[in-house]
């Protein structure tokens, strides 16, 4: 007899026990087995007498927790200079291939990040999305973080698409909007370690000199200034440890 | 110190044998330890050594323990560990890399600490994270913990080198293998070590950095009138090599990373060197070109056109449709079917073969495939010019050009096969340059020659000792242009010349600027017979070789056969499966362009020809034409005449073969698969639409046929020239003999695009001699030239010491193009006014 048989002969006698199995379940007693058919109407009444759980989504929209990982945001620096760099680790880290990123080179004229480069193209395929946070994870400069949006669905595929206008951190007061140069005398170092905290005259008379109309100039800001019609920004921090942002509609034309 | 193969085909080298980690290896007496290492497959990390510099031992990280037997014969370890990359090894000498020895592992790691501790690890960010030695031997020979907590020492960043190079001087390791290829290399010491200690960097000639405060660097950099100390045509192979990524190029710095590149072998389209370069594209574009190792041809080096100059493949002009000019006068898209059926009526029409009583007015076309062409492209356009055509009216030589050119071309170059090799010139005791500047016009010939100076003597015949050349250290015979057969007739037997030249491997170099000197390359035959020196021709284009060897001349059928030879075209026509070829002589590219204009022909089949770099008239002669046909990669002012547009696939999108000045074929497959097509491959669809098969439609058909031509035998070879030499004519009052040659970084079409390398470009001026210059009288330093045509060039004057009589310039320089506005060719009259 080799050892296969061996097994093998086990292995029977196994599925012989098998099927003398026994319920290790008490039986019941003669109530129990007369009560049995209804007894699930028992779970349904103390029911009745217990705090309702049940979200009244989307009548009512609760707050998520908050670090969950809800849509991106692409943050900005005091002066309202963008943090990305378009150093794409963000689409290195993505296990799911959602980000896209093409960077261009910062000029004088058109300087939109500290540094010399900065992320002229910036997608995020929500399709793709597998809301990890590795991307945010890379992000070298926080430029990237995540906000407690969930509201993500659409009609289209192209849609669910978001370019990098639909991420980016609306303008909070006293910002003012890319491109613009830097705070004179400092460079990308002084972002990065946070040295930057509000614009400065030069910046303000540079985009007031190439762009006069822009609404985050103090004067053009002070004349439409109705809070409740910009969208509420929320801080890069907040999204990690504060309280949950408003879950807002996407702003998009 | 090159590489252990050369050495071995040598005759009988002495060897040694040592002991590396326990494995016995012998090897050729003076290898560096780690070269033996890497024989036995024992890898030493490594940043200062490289196999084509010298040893430096700037970096310490390949310590390894050494023991080697003292005079008495025992063998004794030495104290320390010792640098693998310096010392050569010894017979009996036992070696324990970090594989054994503690010691050595130990000395690794402390050194790679040590390199590590200014090092600002921003590997996230850094073009060279991913193909980083320091990254790749931090892993493997590293700590993988820092004790390191103190500031970091910072820079700012980037020192710009030159408008390309960027040095980032914190990533720096200070291992030196940029200064020691510029120095070695390319001879332009632009970059140095200044400072000490830990503030020790890599830096320009600027007295900031060097704190002189004051004092001028005493080096050579009066030579470059941009104001600037460097300006360097091999600068970026110090990107390269940089083991860390301390220096970058403006045109790649972070625009990817080495593992989103898909990289392909190929060879470059921008000399006759045919140097192996590596495209790496993403995303359909390509981001950046590096040099292969090809070490018969361009070793590990390739000129900074052939690595930065790609844009011009992909601008915003560039074809990707056929167009055909419609009712209204303008071009329009239409499809592949359409096109060609337009291109070949107009061609049938204007070539006579209709059958139609118009036949008798079709005063036939001419075809210019340009001189960028592949070997395959040139074949498909002398085939299609003979076949589907019925003419020779075919010349791929858009340049200065002369008969006497076709038959060099005919009786020594082409279907010659491999001559002088690159290896020949590095070994050649002696070499002679006739109209070729090595720097300008040769790219990585360049670099071959520098190789051996000191142990060769490089003459050159030029109207002034050019930087390139005072880098080879060469000796000038001083000759105004024109007087270069003159100059190839003094070399008598019994000069020291002549004695030079009959040294065993002697080289004479033949530039393509010698076409349009009568009598020189004639001369050049017989200076080659007289002295036994071997001739290499060295064109500046990278088809030109190609062009001749399948045939692209008016007068020369494939593999060097002569068109005038009854038996040469029977051989054709046989092997081709055609009645016969035509016989008329055909026109050479001037010829056809002066008949089309003056409207003697009906057609114009136009492949890559930019009008700006032909004396000729061409904008002329696509107007007068009929019926043009253009082949273009981008929408060219040829392509705007022309009637239909075909466009074809540039270099990197296509197959083909370069047949590089050594005779060498440079084979490349295709880097990034598109849909556009070759230019051959457009030609077989003409071919069949005018009823003849061609069967040039891929590489391989044409490759087949070349390949049952074969070369030409004897008798059906063209005879050698014997022009005999004119004498210049000689430069009177403001009249003076022109002189000049293209920058190898100009303003040429496959350069644009590409700022950044434009600005290493070296500044147009004009040359003229102390003598001339007053005589003329320059005023305001400024003098202004006109030629045949009607432009004018206006250039600040440099007084340089060279032949009376003589105003050079840069051929295509900006604010130099002399064929453009001067409409001559070197050697000819021109009046130079001083001031304006
Ligand atoms: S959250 Fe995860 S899946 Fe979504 S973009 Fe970021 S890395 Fe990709
Ligand atoms: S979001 Fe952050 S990680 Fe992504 S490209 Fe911008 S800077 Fe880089
Ligand atoms: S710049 Fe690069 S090649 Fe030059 S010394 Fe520094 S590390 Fe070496
Ligand atoms: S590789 Fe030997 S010292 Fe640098």
């Amino acid at each position: 007899m080799s050892e296969h048989d061996d097994v093998w002969k086990v292995n029977r006698e196994r599925d012989g026990e098998a099927q003398r199995f026994e319920s290790n379940f008490p039986e019941y007693g003669p109530i129990a087995k007369t009560f049995a058919p209804v007894a699930g109407f028992g779970v349904t009444l103390r029911n009745f007498f217990r705090p309702t759980v049940t979200e009244q989504y989307p009548d009512e929209k609760t707050p998520a927790m908050p670090r969950y990982h809800g849509r991106h945001q692409l943050n900005r620096y005091a002066d309202g200079l963008e943090k990305c760099i378009g150093c794409e680790l963000c689409a290195w880290a993505c296990p799911a291939d959602a980000i896209y990123v093409e960077a261009d080179s910062n000029t004088e004229d058109a300087q939109y990040s500290p540094g010399e480069r900065y992320g002229r193209v910036y997608q995020i395929n929500y399709l793709r999305c597998i809301f990890c946070g590795l991307c945010i994870e890379a992000c070298p400069t926080r430029a990237l973080t995540m906000t407690n949006e969930y509201e993500l669905a659409g009609p289209t595929r192209e849609g669910l698409i978001y370019e990098k206008q639909d991420l980016l951190a609306p303008m909070e007061d006293g910002m003012l909007a890319a491109p613009h140069p830097m705070v004179p005398g400092t460079v990308d170092d002084d972002y990065y370690k946070g040295d930057v905290t509000q614009v400065v005259q030069e910046q303000t008379a540079w985009v007031r000199e190439r762009r006069p109309d822009d609404p985050t100039l103090p004067e053009n800001r002070s004349a439409e200034d109705d809070a409740s019609s910009r969208p509420a920004q929320q801080s890069p921090d907040a999204a990690l440890s504060g309280p949950a942002g408003p879950v807002g509609g996407r702003t998009r034309g | 110190m090159t590489s252990t193969a050369d050495k071995a085909t040598a005759e009988v080298v002495e060897t040694v044998t040592l002991t590396i980690d326990g494995t016995e290896v012998t090897v050729p007496k003076g290898t560096l330890i780690i070269r033996a290492a890497e024989q036995v497959g024992i890898n030493i990390p490594r940043f200062c050594d490289h196999p084509l510099l010298k040893p430096a031992g700037a970096c310490r990280q390949c310590l390894v323990d050494v023991a080697a037997p003292d005079r008495e014969g025992n063998v004794r370890p030495f104290p320390k560990p010792q640098a693998s990359c310096t010392m050569t090894a010894m017979d009996g000498m036992i070696v324990n890399t970090q594989n054994t020895s503690d010691e050595a592992k130990k000395a690794q790691e402390g050194v790679m600490e040590l390199l590590l501790i200014n090092h600002p690890l921003d590997c996230p960010v850094c073009d060279k994270g991913g193909e980083c030695p320091l990254q790749n031997q931090a892993m493997s020979h590293g700590h993988a913990e820092s004790r390191f907590i103190d500031v970091k020492r910072v820079f700012e960043k980037p020192l710009a080198l030159s408008s390309e190079i960027l040095l980032d001087r914190e990533r720096c390791v200070l291992c030196q293998r940029c200064t020691r290829f510029s120095k070695e290399i390319a001879g332009d010491a632009f970059i140095d070590l200044q400072n000490r200690g830990a503030m020790q960097q890599i830096g320009t000639f600027d007295e900031d950095v060097l704190d002189f405060d004051g004092y001028e660097p005493i080096g050579v950099a009066a030579e470059d009138e941009s104001g600037k100390a460097f300006s360097s045509y091999y600068s970026g192979n110090t990107v390269q090599i940089c083991p860390v990524g301390a220096l970058t190029s403006a045109a790649y710095r972070f625009r990817s990373r080495p593992f989103d590149l898909v990289s392909s072998p190929g060879i470059s389209e921008h000399d006759s060197s045919g140097a192996a370069i590596r495209t790496d594209h993403r995303r359909g574009k390509v981001l950046r070109r590096l040099s292969d190792n090809d070490p018969v041809v361009n070793e590990e080096w390739i000129t900074d056109k052939d690595r930065f100059a790609f844009a011009w493949q992909n601008l915003s002009d560039r074809l990707e449709r056929p167009l055909v000019r419609g009712e209204d006068g303008e071009l329009h898209e239409a499809s592949w079917p359409d096109a060609i059926a337009r291109a070949a009526a107009g061609l049938r029409a204007a070539a006579g073969r209709t059958g139609t009583p118009a036949d008798r007015k079709a005063k036939g076309v001419g075809v210019l495939p340009g001189g960028r062409v592949t070997l395959e492209d040139a074949y498909a356009y002398q085939k299609f010019a003979r076949v589907a055509l019925g003419t020779n009216d075919v010349d791929a030589r858009t340049r200065g050009a002369s008969d006497e050119e076709q038959a060099f071309l005919g009786s020594s170059v082409a279907g010659t096969g491999l001559g002088v090799t690159f290896g020949d010139l590095e070994k050649a005791p002696t070499v002679l340059l006739v109209g070729f500047e090595p720097e300008d016009e040769g790219g990585v010939v360049f670099l071959r020659l520098r190789k051996s100076v000191g142990r060769q003597s490089v003459l050159t015949v030029a109207p002034f000792l050019s930087r390139g050349a005072e880098k080879l250290s060469a000796s000038l015979i001083q000759t105004a242009p024109g007087g270069e057969a003159g100059a190839l007739a003094a070399v008598k037997a019994g000069t020291d010349t002549a004695d030079a030249l009959s040294e065993d491997g002697a080289v004479v170099i033949l530039g393509e600027r010698l076409a349009t000197v009568p009598g020189a390359l004639a001369e050049a035959l017989r200076l080659a017979k007289r002295t036994g020196a071997r001739l290499a021709w060295i064109p500046r284009r990278a088809g030109e070789r190609g062009a001749a060897e399948a045939g692209a001349l008016p007068g020369l059928l494939p593999g060097g056969r002569d068109a005038a030879s009854e038996a040469a075209r029977d051989a054709v026509a046989q092997a081709w499966s055609v009645g016969s070829l035509p016989e008329a002589a055909g026109r050479d590219a001037a010829g056809i362009i002066a008949a089309a204009a003056a409207g003697e022909l009906s057609g114009l089949v136009v492949g890559g020809v930019t009008p700006s770099d032909l004396t000729a008239d061409l904008r002329a002669a696509l107007t007068a034409t009929d019926f043009v046909v253009s082949l273009e990669v981008r929408r060219t002012e040829v392509s705007e005449h022309a009637d239909v547009v075909l466009p074809v696939a540039p270099t990197f999108e296509k197959p083909g073969t370069f047949v590089n000045w050594e005779g060498r074929l440079r084979g490349f497959a295709t880097a990034i698969r598109t849909e556009a097509i070759s230019d051959h491959r457009a030609l077989d669809f003409l071919g069949r639409e005018l009823g003849v098969d061609l069967k040039v439609g891929t590489v391989a058909d044409v490759n087949e046929q070349l390949a049952v031509l074969g070369a030409a035998p004897k008798g059906q070879r063209m005879k050698a020239p014997t022009v005999k030499a004119a004498k210049p004519a000689p430069a009177t009052g403001d009249q003076l003999i022109l002189a000049s040659w293209h920058m190898l970084v100009d303003e040429g079409a496959l350069q644009d695009g590409e700022p950044y390398l434009a600005g290493t470009g070296r500044t147009a001026v004009a040359r003229l001699s102390a003598h001339t210059a007053e005589r003329i009288g320059v005023k305001d330093g400024v003098v202004t030239i006109t030629g045949a045509a009607k432009g004018a060039i206006e250039l600040p004057v440099v007084v340089t010491e060279m032949a009376d009589g003589v105003v050079w310039v840069p051929a295509k320089s900006p604010g130099s193009w002399v064929a453009q506005e001067l409409g001559v060719e070197p050697g000819t009259l021109v009046t130079v006014k001083g001031g304006i």
